[in-house]
């Protein structure tokens, strides 16, 4: 990922770092200039809710209906497993 | 690294809704040879995984084949489930290494990027936001237009590059943790993490773009 020489986060690397943050894998040097970012910059507070949201609306995919059809072809393969 | 912050910020993850906790009282009935134990993972479980199978291989038929033959690997090796990783974990691990034994398997690893993931045009030259971001939450706070935004996410998801598809249906769609996701992929955390990033970011681009169409 980004190197950060510079003493401050712009929004750009800020962005970058955001699952590295998440995941709880940034440095303890580099989460502070990443909290000190957010703190004075809304739009990064607002991009990483953001993330959040986008996190939570994937939480939220459901799986397909399983057709009967295929349901049925399952249990049938079921039957002849269990008599092999 | 888990666990070293305080706050509760540490792998953040969504809980899919649809995964209570009944495996354990089903895998002890599939274990007696009990069919609707079976019928029950199977409605449960088969669609995620074949979503998942077609993220490793493209072709739906042969994305089928592997998902039955993970069934029959299920069944006769159900003994042998010890239990150390949840039942979910095990499932897609078999999954996944039948997906890449399989010979028709297409993608080949490719060397991760490390660009950055959020478009450079949206920020100017010191690197600053260009145009103010919009608060999301009107939108996302209703349950009902929570609800509008999903199938343009599924959508977005099935477009993601087959890698990150996998990071993020695995952690985001079906709530594996960091350390069960770089098992059933066999890839190292900071991979994980860099498929994880560009996969997220991209989903949060289309929501937006939806959002703000309106």
């Amino acid at each position: 990922m980004l190197s950060l020489r510079r003493k401050d986060l712009v929004c750009q690397q800020a962005v970058e770092l955001v699952t590295d943050y998440l995941e709880g894998a940034l440095s303890r040097r580099d989460r502070l200039r990443f909290e000190t970012h957010l703190r004075n910059c809304p739009n990064c507070t607002t991009y990483l809710e953001q993330i959040r949201m986008t996190i939570q609306l994937a939480g939220m995919i459901e799986p397909d209906q399983l057709s009967p059809q295929a349901r049925a072809e399952l249990t049938d393969l079921y039957r002849r497993w269990r008599s092999e | 690294v888990r666990g070293r912050y305080p706050s509760d910020e540490v792998a953040f993850r969504a809980t899919p809704r649809w995964a209570s906790g009944v495996d354990a009282e089903w895998l002890g009935s599939l274990l007696e040879g009990d069919e609707d134990a079976f019928v029950m993972l199977v409605a449960r479980y088969n669609q995620p995984m074949l979503r998942f199978a077609q993220s490793m291989i493209s072709n739906r038929a042969v994305a089928e084949e592997v998902v039955q033959d993970t069934w029959i690997g299920v069944v006769r090796g159900i003994d042998r489930f010890e239990g150390r990783s949840s039942f979910q974990t095990w499932l897609f691990s078999i999954l996944a290494n039948r997906a890449r034994s399989t010979r028709w398997r297409e993608h080949t690893e490719i060397p991760i990027d490390t660009l950055d993931a959020v478009d450079p045009l949206r920020f100017d030259p010191d690197g600053r936001w260009a145009d103010p971001l919009d608060a999301w939450t009107e939108e996302t706070n209703d349950r009902v237009d929570a609800a509008s935004l999903l199938p343009a996410l599924r959508s977005a998801l099935e477009d993601l590059p087959p890698r990150q598809r996998q990071v993020v249906l695995l952690r985001d769609v079906e709530g594996l943790s960091h350390d069960e996701a770089c098992g059933v992929l066999g890839i190292g955390v900071g991979n994980q993490r860099v498929l994880l990033h560009r996969g997220r970011t991209r989903l949060r681009e289309i929501l937006e773009q939806h959002i703000e169409r309106g």
